[in-house]
């Protein structure tokens, strides 16, 4: 029977569904993983519907009601401005996970890109990129962080700008190894030997091999990112106010610290539930997919 | 199971002077396919002041009962049957206060790695110091000397210097001198030799077998010498025990295993030994087939699937030990008067 | 061995070069001159042109890296134009306070993470490494920040115990390690369980490993075999790894410094960065990363003086 179109797509639509419920299935016996996803899927729900579910308005200021201890009213009560911190730290989810999202993600392909250029290219190339990987992961996370937007001035781009500074070379090492394993594999040799383009060989044999446990790593990495965004923020040299990071949360709640303790409680507190959440999720499905990668840690 | 109870093997009489005393041991690894009969029924005897080869193919138990007689087998093996005494001690159910009072010092073992059997961090002066901790009255200078003294006599230049080596430093050979060192520091009565010698080229292994002919004259205690090597075992040991997939089929005085073997999985090794071939052919003799799955032990004699002289009767019941001459026995139908169906 | 130290010693004395290459670009690519970002606006230009010839800025970049990195070499790293004091003094006088918080924090984590893991791979499966399983992810994920403001807010605000702020009275060491107590409580905690885990994974290894059962075969009393023939190997992987952490330990001592008030590089990171004190910033920057930098050749250094293989192999 010949395959008509409309055959395809529903089989393997089925086939990833089906794997995803498999694993799902799996997961199901992890009980630290369970509790990861329910809380990675809460805050996922928060960021992408936080809008509409917010009681008040993250930005609206009454100033009749600042410092307001938590009520019914403003369930982790009001800041400095007074501004409902619990709308605040909704909103906050969004930056979060859309920053950290986005700039690993960013990373990940340069890191791609860099990584096969290294492992595949001359000699001199791959100890130029060492060098350079070498170079930047010595610069401690957060002082490499406040150089970059000290220079270049606090916004939401330069911030992810850091983050792809920092993630990159980290990836880039990754897929060197893997794509330097990779070129003196055999079947690699076989195929090169019948005269195939470099760049073919790269893309259709040495990419689909590397490209899963680099997901899997570059996903553990969210919680950090997440951190880090809070933690420049924080400090001032992240995203600029009035943007409700939990940083800027934080921040502002810290000065506040004897007479509103409840504003730092309400910033920390997304970020230890994201943060534990990411992880254990990750962890459990690094083991359940691929527990050679323990070996990275 | 297979196999009636054994009948007593004659050259166990006298046990009370038996250093090593198994009766009837079986032992089971639980795996998740179910247990695996490791060892069924085995009885052995190691008489005070001999030496004692047990002889065997890979996977027929040797290595088992040999961490057994030193409550070191892995976690999922049990012994679910038959004794294990030493010099009188029941060694099934032992605490590990009571392991650790006679590992070491009264029974050793030579494990058959030198490259990975000994610390790499710890220097052998350190480590031989180490195993005579249960000697309280002795200072570390007369621990030291102690140690010096016997790798004098194993054969090591230079003793006290060498002392301060590590593992790394020494060659194969001189590893395994060391380990035998180790092993009779504490003049043990009985010295458990798994395979000491197959890890070394055939110069080397001749030198340790002479080696342990000399040492054990001198203290005067008892070997398990364990191996596959059939020629080794006739250098050296007194009386030899043939192990087949977990069971004792043969055990008697080494002339009489070797010039009389019974038992057709003994005279196959026999004809397998390479130095013992004098027709000149283009093929080596083997012994066809594998070694059995010990998930499910067939009914009838364990060596069946591959015996030359099979007839019906091995393949429904198992054969029990007859003796064939003075403290030779095999377990085989053809010694059977009654025989042949 | 003398080869091997010098090479490693020269790899990370390359990556320095280039890191303060890559620094110095990056500080010239910016647009607008330092002086007038400094200065703000309201600088007329002579001043601007003075502050520019003070800084060294009027001459060509390459230059300007060139003789950075010389006088980087011999410990001149500039000299803070605010202040008129050398950055390198600048720079000595916060580095101890920083260098105790680290050590401090990574010596309780040691303390506690490592005792911990070695249980957890003797007693696998017990109810403590259950529990020290799931404690140690919980401590690497939270960040350590947070961890520093609300030990802040409980112990010290809320539970009047320790102090707020600052490293304590200058010669008073009763009151400095106080104040030290919350800092380092905060900033070893993520350290903990990663230390934990990874003696766990170590020690589960060397346990399974054919020397442990010798050891065993000849009575040796489990303490001994625990300590000297499984720890003693186990922990080898384990100093390598803490010389990354170092890199780590300054990113959250930064935090610590800045939440507690303590003087630190980390704090003097921020303070400059804040008045976009470049000088300082550059020469503080620096100076962490060189400790990074070095710290892995230190740790492997460590290694092959604790493992003989390694020696007799140099």
């Amino acid at each position: 029977m010949s395959a008509q179109p409309s055959d395809i797509p529903v089989p393997v639509g089925l086939a990833a569904a089906g794997s995803l419920l498999r694993l799902l299935r799996r997961l199901s016996h992890d009980p630290l993983g369970l509790l990861g996803l329910f809380l990675v899927l809460v805050m996922v729900f928060c960021a992408l519907f936080g809008p509409w579910i917010v009681p008040d308005d993250p930005f609206k200021i009454h100033v009749a009601e600042r410092f307001n201890a938590p009520s019914l009213a403003h369930l982790f009560g009001t800041d400095s401005l007074g501004r409902d911190v619990f709308s605040r730290v909704i909103a906050g989810s969004r930056i979060a996970l859309s920053v950290g999202a986005s700039s690993i993600l960013i990373a990940m392909v340069l890191g791609l890109i860099l990584g096969l250029t290294a492992g595949y290219g001359p000699r001199w190339l791959d100890n130029a990129f060492l060098l350079l990987f070498d170079s930047v992961y010595s610069f401690p996370t957060v002082i490499l962080g406040l150089t970059v937007m000290t220079l270049l001035g606090a916004s939401i781009a330069t911030l992810m700008f850091v983050v792809v500074v920092i993630q990159t070379p980290a990836y880039a090492r990754l897929i060197r190894t893997a794509t330097l394993a990779a070129k003196n594999a055999e079947y690699v040799l076989a195929i090169r030997s019948l005269g195939t383009s470099p760049l073919r060989i790269l893309v259709v044999h040495i990419l689909p091999n590397i490209i899963g446990p680099l997901f899997i790593i570059a996903s553990m990495d969210i919680p950090s990112v997440i951190a880090l965004e809070a933690g420049l923020t924080y400090l001032g040299m992240g995203i600029p106010p009035p943007a409700p990071s939990w940083g800027r949360i934080l921040q502002e709640g810290f000065t506040a610290i004897r007479d509103a303790p409840w504003i730092v409680l309400a910033g920390g507190f997304p970020l230890i539930l994201t943060t534990l959440g990411f992880t254990f999720l990750g962890e459990s499905l690094r083991d359940l997919l691929d527990p050679r990668l323990r070996r990275i840690v | 199971m297979t196999g009636a109870k054994v009948q007593a093997f004659p050259a166990a009489a006298g046990a009370a002077d038996d250093v090593l005393d198994i009766r009837d041991l079986s032992i089971d690894f639980r795996t998740p396919k179910g247990p695996v009969h490791a060892l069924r029924h085995v009885s052995l005897a190691v008489p005070r002041g001999s030496i004692v080869g047990l002889v065997g193919e890979s996977g027929s138990g040797k290595s088992t009962l040999a961490l057994a007689a030193m409550g070191l087998m892995q976690g999922n093996a049990e012994i679910i049957d038959g004794s294990l005494q030493f010099s009188g001690i029941d060694l099934r159910g032992l605490s590990p206060e009571a392991w650790r009072a006679i590992r070491g010092k009264r029974i050793s073992m030579v494990f058959q790695d030198p490259m990975t059997s000994l610390n790499p961090v710890r220097s052998i002066g350190q480590q031989m110091m180490d195993i005579q901790y249960r000697d309280r009255s002795a200072w570390p200078a007369q621990r030291r000397r102690k140690a010096a003294e016997i790798l004098k006599r194993v054969g090591i230049p230079d003793p006290e210097r060498q002392l301060n080596r590590h593992p790394h430093e020494f060659s194969g050979g001189m590893r395994q001198r060391i380990a035998i060192a180790m092993g009779l520091l504490e003049k043990p009565e009985l010295l458990i030799a798994d395979e000491p010698t197959t890890a070394l080229d055939v110069t080397l292994e001749a030198q340790i077998i002479h080696l342990l002919r000399e040492l054990r004259q001198e203290f005067g205690g008892s070997i398990l010498f364990i191996s596959h090597n059939l020629g080794v075992i006739a250098e050296l040991c007194d009386i030899v025990v043939v192990l087949y997939a977990g069971e004792v089929v043969e055990q008697g005085p080494v002339r009489e295993i070797f010039h009389r073997p019974k038992h057709p999985y003994t005279q196959a090794l026999l004809e397998c030994d390479p130095a013992r071939i004098d027709l000149i052919s283009r093929d080596l003799p083997t012994i066809p087939g594998d070694v059995p799955n010990l998930l499910q032990v067939p009914p009838g004699c364990v060596f069946a699937p591959r015996c030359p002289k099979l007839f019906d009767r091995c393949r429904v019941e198992a054969p029990t030990d007859r003796a064939v001459g003075p403290g030779h026995a095999a377990r085989c139908h053809l010694l059977d008067g009654a025989g042949r169906e | 061995m003398l080869v091997y130290l010098l090479q490693r010693i020269g790899l990370s004395i390359l990556i320095c070069v280039t890191a303060m290459t890559l620094l110095f670009a990056a500080i010239h690519v910016i647009p607008g001159d330092p002086a007038t970002i400094m200065l703000g606006t309201r600088a007329t230009p002579e001043v601007r042109e003075r502050l520019n010839k003070e800084m060294g800025l009027d001459q060509p970049v390459p230059i300007q890296l060139v003789k950075f990195l010389g006088r980087a070499a011999t410990g001149n790293l500039g000299v803070d134009v605010w202040s008129k004091r050398s950055v390198g003094t600048i720079v000595m006088e916060n580095l101890p306070y920083t260098l105790i918080l680290i050590l401090t924090g990574l010596g309780w984590a040691a303390l506690v993470g490592i005792p911990l893991g070695c249980y957890s791979a003797i007693r696998r499966n017990s109810f403590i490494d259950k529990f020290t399983g799931v404690i140690s992810v919980g401590t690497i994920s939270i960040p350590s920040f947070v961890v520093a403001i609300y030990a802040l807010l409980f112990f010290s605000i809320q539970l009047g115990l320790f102090p707020v702020i600052g490293a304590g009275e200058r010669g008073d060491l009763e009151d400095q390690l106080w104040h030290l107590v919350l800092p380092s409580f905060a900033v070893g905690l993520g350290w903990v369980g990663y230390l934990a885990r990874i003696v766990r994974a170590s020690m589960l290894e060397v346990m399974g490993e054919n020397h442990v059962r010798t050891a065993r075969a000849f009575g040796l009393p489990e303490p001994k075999i625990v300590l000297h023939y499984a720890l003693r190997i186990a922990i080898l992987p384990t100093v390598t790894l803490l010389a990354l952490a170092i890199g780590g330990l300054l990113s959250s001592a930064v935090f610590a410094e800045n939440i507690f008030a303590r003087p630190g590089i980390g704090k003097l990171i921020v303070d400059s960065a804040n008045v976009r004190n470049y000088p300082v910033v550059q020469g503080a920057v620096m100076t962490t990363v060189a400790l990074f930098a070095f710290a892995m050749p230190i740790a492997d250094f460590i290694v092959a003086w604790l493992d003989p293989r390694v020696r007799s192999a140099l």
